[in-house]
């Protein structure tokens, strides 16, 4: 007889499926759900496949509320699913500027810089200095505002097919090609108002038919064949100060980085010095490619062929020897007291080494501790603002006035039954100061070879406090 | 504007009814319906013929591709406007092609003729394009059509389409790895290449195909090193990286000598066979000089490739240089600040020195976006020694105050590793973390005690109080990690808080189903520990928490309780282990050791994804280990007899003028070197000499001259026979007057004419009716036997702009007699043919006069420096003569192209011929240098505002020396 105990052998296989995890389909492995809702086949790439050759593979750019709002591939098609990678990490982050600008993924980096509230996202599938890339894509974002006046959402949509092609100027198979302003706008114009009626008109086109006279020549930020009828040449040396200053008022750290940013509208090939009264001060510089380094070095005297138009000539930091003139003094009292739902809050300004100059468009701002509800405060000049949910406190002082000090006093009111906030919030202050250069810079003479008009020069002098904080 | 309609139809299209159906979304619309119906329009408006219709579909293409939408049903239509006239739109259709060749591969190949044709136009940005287009069409079909065009294109005359070749070559490999070996040959050849506008991509091609052969750099090391401040910035990059690596295989390392002695000191050995000094090769100081300028640069990515250099290769007492230039570039972009810091960071460790004077630009500020909060404080803290840390820990005394809390909480991390690495102050921090255990935040406090835990454990016995107030912290912190801290802190020190932790062990023994299972398991620890030195007290209390243990869900828990109840209860059945359970439990630990995450990542080489990631990315090149004894330095001379050498185009920032003073102060900079180094030996110094001369060699042949003149007597043996082989040149040169021979062409064949055979010749007069014009003097000569009446010419063809100004009519030209006439073409400095027709009174011939293009010219005469000046500011051709050594003939047909241009002017240097002309036309000068070097090998440079006129000029020349 066969004794079959078929009945267990049933509830045994079932007992073995139920003990098993859910079923999972296999393609589950296969597909990401990507952000715009699309299923996209994840590549795997095969494990013989030749080293990617390619520095940067992709680029996306993301607005702030997280759409990929423009893609452009240099090699094969990187599906956009990869941005997941990325969107993760931004909700890790807690801040905007805090995602990482680096991501690893399974199968390629991601390098992201973000600029005007856009995250430009490239993505790497192979070694390569990460500065190169970012450097690249600020570069790339710098272009862009050139080119449209501002690097927003909106202006790049608008001019989508100008920012395709610039693209594709400035990257070869991912390797940067051309990055000189003047060469792409020779490639490519920069579209205005005016050149679009014209081409809708005539049809003629945005795009040069020629090499760029620059890609060759041996100086080739400059593009041949300017004209001008005004020959102007504008310099402005602008100077910023970086300083923390401590709760007595004591400098701990104070620095000055300065830039001498140009503008030159002349025509043909001049070839230009500056020189400085006192080159001594400049402690560190980088220069655009157009400055004579051996020239510098041994004389200290800029010689160039400019570029023509906007462009930084030159950026500088003042040696640290030199004291720096703290253009401003505080004077603070913020208190919380135990037990009480109630802070006071004291603010003074002054003037204190600005060689007679005035002293405007101060702002200042500071961060609230969490506990603080709302701000009563008296502003004796300028208004103030009290954001209650970033506790973000900002006031606008204009300009001061040093027989009258500007002053905002009142109280805070905190959460009741809060304990007594323990950190201190710092002041940032923003100011400028005009026709003066803080660190003392000043530029001797401009002279101009090569060509024989006479050009008209000028020199602006500018200070603005750069990250001025006071500790409290 | 017309892009941003197409954005606003895409995106509105699937909403509104009654929008047009063009660029409808493939989602949104019916679900089969629309589809074949789907850009239409599109398609209607690539097929019109008016090119203003097609530009806006293309347009409208490309806004599509650019949001990831699908277009790719649009090659068809597409791809037939590859050969559209318009620029723009066959700009837009090669983005187009780029994009979506791969998916429509067959359809692709129709674009194919297109490019090849492209190829070959006159135009160098066409040529370029073609084959930028072709090269990223991912068709694999198409590999040998693209490996035979980027040969050609790494021969071409104008550098920037040997720039695309070199970007093409991975393209080509990435798509078909077998090809390796041609790419090589090729890359070998571009590598020789002296344009700095090639120099950068071709080493990029090198190091993403053939990294591994270094061999290739060898010859071209010196060169690159030379050229390096002229490269663009990008290509400054890779270069730099790549010397790096090269220099590691070839070189000794600089600090050798300081590392064997450190060694020395900490063994104590006996004294090693002794090393013969170190002495720096010159090429290696060559590489360190050459890229320090370029710390300069605006560009961050070539501040930092150079930081990394100069870290990998430099001696130490060099490598603090950088540290300036890197400290600029935190006032960059926060992204900047973020790369910079992590690499900073990892120098840090092993130069400290280096940036102690820059501590306070890390002081951080509350603006600063946490990740490089964090980075500066590991900066700070790597930095801090004995004579800073006080300034260091008031900083950060500050920063506990933060309203960021992750901050605060690496700030506390901090503290514990200075206090660790510095004893003067381990007192006093462990004193001020104790303070923040009654700090409000309890993330603060959890940190802190988990960094007191580290402190004490380095020092128990001093510091029972602050276990005692810790072991009170149990009632109120409920973070796991700073509960297990404590509780792991008092059973380890239970002898020393003898009362207190009964208590304690009674108080978690309540609570321990409640607790996390990290506390969990250092209950049960405490427990064990208690049992084994306090039996009597706490031996119920044990016997609970391991029986609450024994039926905990973690198996990892009940597995520590059964283990542990083996070994500390002691019952017949426990082993032998149970008698050494003390020793077990209670030996003594060693204190942890605090270490900062950046430590020895420096074996990736800084600066790379690598690095950054502290983990090998794809594709990374490791940095190798220096070598023990120095391969042969000589791989790198270059022999300059064997090969003839194309001239650089190379003078950019710091021209020919400087030179001169750049090679005066390299040598007084070696000088100075020379005297640093006092061990140097006499032989050392002779062979530094020597290289430094074929360094010299390799630079541009002005600086080369005039260093020749300089010091005479060296030169000596060379310099006569170049001046015998030179003077020979110069002498037929001069023996030979421009108008003496000029070629004639025939433009009518007798045979062909019926007996009247017609020559023309360009007699390189003025052309006295109109200055723009060439003239072109024709000689009829009548071979047959009767008479030829009225010729004249007639239905001239010219391209656009190019004129004629006919020759007066012959009446008469009798049998056998011979008359001449002048006529003058413009012809619009082109090459192009002016055709017409040649009339007798009997017949018509069509005929063509085409000029050679020395023709388009006329000489003018320039002073030696307006010669320099003009010189600098023209886009400059080169060629390289095939025969090393030139033979007077030779000489001779050059000198008859450009005679027949230009006169010879007068030149300071006997060795080389200056020659100047005008273009007849536009007037745009042409100037030509032929200079000689030892060896008798020429160089031919042509400098010209029109690109084309230089190529063909300088192709002529190469014709008649090939002839």
């Amino acid at each position: 007889m066969l004794m079959f105990p078929s009945d267990s052998l049933i509830t045994s296989f079932v007992y073995s499926m139920s003990a098993l995890p859910p079923f999972k389909p296999v393609t589950s492995y296969w597909f990401r759900l990507s952000q715009n809702g699309q299923n996209e086949l994840l590549c795997f790439p095969s494990p013989a496949s030749p080293p990617p050759a390619a520095m940067i593979h992709s680029l996306f750019l993301i607005n702030a509320s997280g759409d990929i709002f423009l893609e452009k591939h240099w090699k094969s098609v990187v599906s956009r699913s990869v941005c997941d990678y990325f969107f993760e990490a931004q909700e890790r982050a807690s801040e905007p500027e805090n995602v990482p600008p680096v991501i690893p993924t399974p199968h390629h980096y991601l390098i992201s810089v973000l600029r005007h509230r856009i995250y430009f996202v490239a993505v790497i599938q192979s070694e390569v200095p990460p500065l190169f890339v970012i450097e690249f894509l600020h570069r790339v974002v710098d272009t862009f505002q050139d080119y449209f006046g501002v690097c927003t959402e909106a202006a790049i949509k608008d001019n989508v097919v100008v920012v395709y092609e610039l693209l594709e100027e400035m990257l070869d198979n991912g390797f940067p090609l051309a990055t000189e302003s003047n060469i792409l706008k020779e490639l490519i114009k920069p579209p205005t108002i005016l050149r679009t009626m014209v081409n809708t008109i005539t049809g003629s086109t945005n795009v040069g038919e020629q090499l760029p006279t620059g890609q060759l020549s041996v100086v080739p930020w400059r593009r041949t064949g300017v004209k001008y009828t005004n020959n102007e040449a504008y310099f402005d040396v602008v100077e910023e100060i970086d300083a923390i200053i401590d709760k007595s008022g004591s400098t701990i750290t104070a620095e000055i980085q300065g830039v001498i940013d140009a503008c030159v509208k002349l025509t043909g090939m001049p070839d230009l010095t500056l020189s400085f009264m006192n080159p001594r001060l400049l402690d560190d510089v980088s220069f655009h490619p157009c400055v004579r380094f051996k020239r510098w070095e041994a004389e200290r005297i800029l010689s160039f062929i400019p570029p023509d138009g906007n462009f930084r000539l030159l950026s500088y930091h003042v040696s640290s020897q030199n004291l720096v003139a703290i253009p401003v003094y505080v004077k603070h009292n913020i208190t919380f007291r135990e037990g009480s739902s109630q802070g006071r809050f004291d603010l003074t300004l002054g003037p204190k080494q600005t060689m007679g100059k005035a002293v405007e468009a101060v702002l200042v701002s500071s961060q609230l501790p969490r506990g603080v509800l709302n701000a009563n405060l008296n502003a004796s000049q300028g208004t103030y603002t009290f954001d209650p949910v970033t506790k973000m406190l900002t006031w606008d002082v204009g300009k001061i006035n040093p027989q009258k000090l500007p002053s905002l006093k009142g109280s805070m009111n905190l959460q009741a039954g809060a304990s007594k906030p323990d950190e201190n919030p710092t002041i940032n202050i923003q100011l400028k100061i005009q026709q003066m250069a803080i660190s003392g810079l000043k530029v001797n003479r401009l002279d101009m070879y090569g060509e024989k008009y006479k050009p008209f020069k000028g020199i602006k002098y500018m200070t603005k406090a750069g990250k001025f904080q006071v500790r409290t | 504007m017309s892009a941003s309609s197409a954005f606003n139809e895409e995106k509105g299209g699937s909403s509104s009814v009654g929008e047009p159906e063009y660029g409808h979304d493939p989602a949104s619309g019916g679900i089969f319906s629309s589809d074949y119906k789907r850009h239409d329009d599109l398609k209607e408006m690539l097929d019109s013929n008016k090119d203003s219709l097609k530009l806006e579909a293309m347009k409208r293409i490309v806004a599509m591709i650019a949001r990831g939408k699908n277009a790719s049903d649009l090659f068809p239509a597409v791809v037939k406007n590859v050969a559209c006239k318009n620029i723009e739109v066959k700009k837009l259709v090669y983005v187009y092609l780029v994009r979506y060749a791969e998916e429509q591969q067959d359809l692709a190949l129709l674009s194919i003729s297109t490019f090849q044709r492209g190829l070959k136009d006159p135009n160098q940005l066409i040529r370029a394009s073609a084959l930028r287009v072709l090269s990223s069409i991912r068709v694999t079909i198409i590999v040998p059509i693209m490996m035979l065009a980027i040969k050609e294109a790494a021969s071409d005359m104008s550098p920037y389409v040997r720039k695309t070749a070199a970007h093409a070559i991975p393209k080509l490999y990435s798509l078909d790895p077998e090809q390796k070996d041609q790419l090589i040959e090729v890359i070998e050849k571009l590598l020789a290449d002296k344009t700095t506008l090639v120099a950068g991509s071709v080493v990029m091609a090198f190091e993403e195909v053939c990294p591994e052969r270094i061999d290739l750099i060898h010859k071209n090391y010196r060169k690159l090193c030379n050229l390096l401040i002229d490269v663009e910035e990008w290509g400054q990059v890779v270069i730099i990286n790549m010397l790096t690596r090269y220099a590691r295989t070839q070189f000794l390392n600089p600090n050798m000598n300081d590392e064997e002695e450190e060694e020395k000191e900490k063994k104590a050995e006996a004294p090693m066979a002794k090393r013969k000094p170190y002495v720096m090769d010159p090429d290696h100081r060559l590489l360190l000089r050459n890229t320090k300028p370029l710390l300069q640069s605006r560009n961050a990515a070539v501040v930092m490739a150079v930081a990394q250099l100069y870290f990998h290769l430099a001696p130490k007492v060099e490598v603090g240089v950088i540290a300036k230039a890197l400290v600029r570039l935190l006032r960059s972009h926060s992204e900047v600040q973020y790369v910079v810091l992590q690499n900073v960071a990892t120098m840090s460790i092993k130069r400290r020195g280096m940036f102690e004077p820059y501590l306070k630009s890390f002081y951080i500020r509350s603006t600063d976006p946490t990740q490089i909060k964090v980075l500066k404080l590991e900066v700070l803290t790597n930095l801090a020694n004995e004579t800073n840390i006080s300034t260091i820990l008031r900083e950060f005394q500050t920063y506990i105050k933060s309203m960021d809390k992750d901050f605060v909480a690496a700030t506390i991390q901090a503290i514990g590793r200075c206090a660790t690495n510095i004893g003067e102050v381990r007192d006093t921090c462990l004193n001020g973390l104790v303070q923040l255990l009654s700090n409000r935040d309890e993330l603060v406090v959890a940190e802190s005690v988990v960094v007191i835990k580290k402190l004490l454990q380095m020092q128990p016995e001093k510091h029972s109080d602050i276990i005692k107030h810790m072991a009170k912290l149990t009632d109120n912190i409920q973070v796991p990690m700073a509960r297990a801290s404590i509780l792991w802190l008092i059973g380890e020190y239970c002898e020393h808080v003898p009362k207190i932790a009964p208590d304690v062990l009674r108080k978690m023994a309540k609570s321990f189903t409640n607790e996390e299972d990290i506390v969990k398991l250092q209950i049960i620890n405490l427990a064990a520990k208690l049992y084994l030195t306090n039996s009597k007290q706490t031996k119920l209390l044990t016997q609970y928490v391991l029986n609450l243990a024994k039926y905990d869900q973690n198996y990892d828990i009940r597995d520590r309780a059964r283990f542990i109840r083996q070994l500390i209860v002691p019952t017949e059945k426990s082993g032998a282990l149970s008698k050494y359970a003390k020793k077990l439990f209670l030996a003594l630990k060693p204190a942890p050791v605090l270490e900062s995450p950046f430590k020895d990542r420096d074996h990736f080489q800084l600066g790379s994804l690598s690095h950054l990631l502290n983990a090998k990315a794809g594709g990374y090149q490791e940095l190798p280990d220096w070598p023990e004894a120095a391969p042969d330095p000589s791989v790198r001379n270059v022999e300059v007899k064997d090969s003839v050498r194309a001239v650089g185009t190379v003078t950019c920032r710091d021209r020919e003028s400087e030179q001169s003073s750049e090679e005066e102060e390299r040598k007084h900079q070696r000088k100075s070197d020379q005297q640093k180094s006092d061990s140097e030996s006499e032989s050392d110094e002779e062979s530094d000499s020597e290289s430094s001369q074929s360094e010299s060699d390799d630079s541009d042949s002005e600086a080369d001259v005039k260093k020749k003149k300089k010091d005479p007597v060296c030169n000596n043996r060379k310099h006569k026979c170049i001046d015998s082989c030179f003077n020979s040149l110069v002498l037929c040169l001069q023996n030979i007057s421009p108008c003496s021979a000029l070629k004639s062409y025939e433009l009518l064949h007798r045979i062909r004419g019926e007996g009247l055979s017609v020559e023309y010749c360009f007699s390189r007069q003025p052309f006295s009716p109109d200055g723009n014009m060439v003239a072109v003097q024709m000689q009829f000569t009548n071979n047959a036997t009767s008479e030829a009446k009225n010729l004249h010419m007639e239905d001239v063809k010219l391209q656009s702009g190019m004129r004629v100004k006919e020759f007066p009519e012959i009446e008469l030209l009798p049998a056998g007699e011979t008359a001449t006439a002048v006529m003058g073409i413009d012809f619009c400095d082109s090459t192009q043919a002016a055709n017409f027709q040649l009339c007798t009174h009997t017949r018509k011939f069509f005929v063509s006069i085409q000029p050679p293009v020395g023709e388009l010219m006329r000489p003018v005469f320039l002073t030696e420096n307006e010669f320099k000046k003009e010189q600098g500011e023209l886009i400059s051709v080169t060629c390289r003569p095939p025969t090393p050594f030139l033979s007077d003939s030779r000489f001779n047909s050059i000198r008859f192209i450009l005679f027949c241009i230009a006169q010879n002017l007068p030149c300071g240097s006997d060795k080389e011929c200056r020659f100047a002309g005008r273009t007849v036309t536009s007037g745009s000068l042409v100037l030509a240098t032929v200079a000689t070097k030892e060896g008798g090998a020429a160089q031919l440079t042509v400098n010209c505002e029109k690109m084309v006129i230089g190529t063909m000029l300088v192709k002529d020349v190469l014709l008649a020396l090939t002839q």
